[in-house]
């Protein structure tokens, strides 16, 4: 099955009609995901790319009972209200690509989806992808293969590097998701972690975490007790200085905390095997399936 | 961003938190001019984007306009913590009873805001927070209902208020909130949130740093740091104005990548390989041939800058705009150090044929290319 979207997940895109969203909705479907409508609030009844488009997402959903999850191209300012109306919709996952998004909107919605037990992925992230299968988000498909390896990153690019590595060394990926680079964002590792965990078409687990806040020694704890499958580990920023916002908003140290370091042992102490380049993925795998 | 002390103190007063009686002086003039008006003795405080101020002797006492005039005059245009003093604020000085610790920030972890409070104020509070533990109160607050007064109450008692000081304080946390939730804080706080000798509550000092993503509702700053007044160094401002992010180092590697995490990968590679970075330059997604060659600009208006190592995985990102870019600052910038290329994904082929034409080299493996980076930057003789 697989986790979170597959090749019968029913997809809405929000914002279909801007320049974003034309342009992934294209790539999105002829990689073969399953896009029954958009929403454009003003446009409804027009047609993208003959994509039906509505002006709300309940009219989407009225009309396309089967949309069970939603990606918004949204630009910054009027994402959070994007996000509210899927989740007023009740739809199971939601993915954010949208960066720059105000951080106490992030905290209210990212509240409210939990509160409902709806998935949302990102802000600030590249998507979700079920390779050979449903690819809900931004990345450049050809770098991804089916497979069995389970892959989570706060990254976009490093998420490709790594799948480019793994891909070539003949491991595929079960699912990969781009958890995103803004410091209050929905689904966590520990959220992933679970799923995997789960997940019978997923042997092993490859986390790319990075410097700032704490999600990687709470994944660290969570494997500790939860987790039976081997997980490998790649952490960004170890050169990276205190203080300092590394490009993602969420990429910063602050005072002590969301240090590589801690990082790194707390998952080498919870069992996690932990690289040095993202290269050296294909060879950690092996030596632990 | 971060906020200066005065501009908190403007964001505090709109709440009505108590604050010292004080003036904005830009001259020594206007220094003794506030404190003829207070009419007692004040204390002079640098207003810079940066901490510990109060250790680099940006904070000084005078007791008389004359004297005030005489700190104004060492104060105004020295350096302190790396930034020209252009203002101080001048205020009265408070007569000390205690001394207490009102914050409100982000925990990431709990994806919620929190709020701290500490009977342990005026000092720093992430060092209270390591010894001492058990003398700090927080609440994690629910951002959607946002809060409310029973929480505020408990933050007091927790913290070990009683009485008046504990009603006291439940109200200015419930004003705090309001800093907050207006100014879509990163962080506020008060520290120290004084007690005079005399019982009242006066805010000594303001903090607070603004969400840079929430920026557009808060028009006066976001043209605050348009006009260049912001704590970025002026690379990284040149960087932030065409969609770039970056960050000085001490090193002697240049790196540009596309994709923060990217970035800070190619960094630890040059340094798993022997080298040190130079600075962190995202370009960002989907930068174009003219974003790349401000990049190699501003990497090369660095001169400690011996190599650069470009790393490109072109998602949205084409490499044939990149190599252009490249390709255009290698004609145009005064300044060469030798550059080390890795590029693949997107149009891979199109910019491969561009720097080919070019004879400029490039690799494909990202730790191929950081071995070669460091090796380039030993027998650089870059000035």
């Amino acid at each position: 099955m697989t986790v979170l979207v597959g090749k019968n997940t029913g997809v809405l895109v929000q914002g279909i009609t801007g320049r974003e969203g034309q342009f992934h909705t294209q790539a999105m479907r002829e990689y073969g995901t399953r896009i029954l409508a958009g929403t454009s609030p003003g446009k409804g009844g027009t047609q993208e790319q003959t994509i039906p488009v509505f002006d709300s997402v309940l009219d989407a959903k009225e009309q396309f009972p089967a949309i069970d999850a939603s990606i918004i191209f949204v630009p910054a300012r009027f994402a959070p209200d994007a996000v509210y109306e899927a989740l007023d919709a009740k739809l199971k996952v939601i993915v954010v690509i949208t960066e720059h998004i105000a951080l106490h909107d992030e905290m209210r919605f990212v509240e409210l989806a939990r509160e409902q037990g709806s998935y949302i992925i990102g802000p600030n992230t590249p998507g979700i992808i079920t390779p050979g299968q449903c690819k809900l988000g931004i990345m450049p498909s050809h770098v991804f293969k089916p497979g069995r390896i389970g892959l989570a990153s706060r990254s976009g690019t490093l998420t490709y590097e790594m799948a480019s590595s793994l891909t070539k060394a003949g491991l595929g990926q079960s699912t990969a998701i781009g958890l995103g680079g803004d410091p209050i964002v929905g689904m966590s590792f520990v959220d992933a972690l679970e799923l995997f965990e789960k997940d019978k078409d997923t042997d092993a687990i490859v986390l790319i975490g990075e410097i700032g806040g704490s999600a990687e020694e709470e994944a660290a704890e969570y494997i500790k007790t939860h987790v039976s499958k081997p997980v490998i580990a790649y952490i960004a920023g170890r050169t990276a200085p205190a203080g300092k916002r590394m490009g993602h908003a969420g990429a910063i140290i602050s005072g002590k905390t969301g240090t590589a370091d801690s990082k790194i042992t707390a998952l080498r102490d919870a069992g996690a095997t932990v690289i040095d380049r993202p290269i050296d993925v294909d060879q950690a795998l092996r030596k632990r399936l | 961003m971060r906020l200066f002390e005065f501009e908190a103190k403007d964001a505090f007063r709109r709440v009505g938190l108590p604050l010292p009686r004080g003036q904005l002086a830009q001259t020594p003039d206007e220094a003794e001019k506030a404190a003829t008006e207070l009419a007692c003795p004040v204390v002079i405080k640098v207003q810079i984007l940066a901490g510990g101020r109060g250790k680099a002797g940006g904070i000084k006492p005078a007791d008389s306009p004359k004297e005030a005039r005489k700190v104004a005059e060492q104060l105004l245009g020295a350096t302190i913590r790396g930034c020209t003093v252009r203002q101080v604020l001048v205020e009265e000085r408070l007569t000390i009873a205690q001394e207490i610790y009102l914050g409100i920030t982000v925990d990431r972890a709990r994806r919620r805001p929190v709020a701290i409070c500490s009977a342990m104020g005026g000092v720093d509070i992430e060092q209270v927070a390591e010894q001492h533990p058990e003398k700090i109160a927080r609440i994690l607050l629910d951002p959607v209902l946002g809060l409310r007064e029973f929480e505020a109450r408990k933050l007091a008692k927790t913290a070990g208020f009683k009485g008046q000081a504990f009603l006291q304080i439940a109200a200015l946390t419930m004003q705090l909130w309001k800093v907050f939730v207006e100014n879509d804080a990163e962080l506020t706080e008060i520290n120290p949130l004084v007690v005079t000798s005399d019982g009242r509550f006066v805010a000594a000092d303001a903090r607070l740093n603004v969400d840079d993503s929430s920026l557009f509702r808060h028009k006066a700053l976001a043209e605050r740091v348009d006009a260049g007044v912001s704590e970025q160094t002026e690379l990284e401002q040149r960087a932030a104005r065409s969609g770039m992010t970056y960050v000085e180092l001490d090193g002697n590697i240049g790196i540009i990548g596309n994709g923060a995490g990217l970035v800070m990968a190619t960094m630890d590679a040059v340094q798993y390989y022997g080298g040190t970075p130079a600075n962190f330059l995202d370009v960002g997604g989907g930068a174009t041939a003219d974003r790349m060659t401000q990049a190699l600009s501003i990497v090369l208006s660095h001169p400690a800058v011996k190599a650069v190592f470009i790393n490109i995985l072109g998602g949205i990102t084409r490499c044939d705009e990149m190599a252009r870019g490249i390709v255009d600052a290698q004609k145009s910038l005064p300044r060469k150090a030798p550059i080390v290329i890795r590029m693949i994904g997107t149009r891979e082929k199109e910019g491969a044929d561009i720097l080919r034409t070019a004879k400029i080299p490039f690799l494909d493996t990202m730790d191929a290319a950081a071995r070669l980076a460091v090796q380039e930057a030993k027998r650089s003789k870059a000035k």
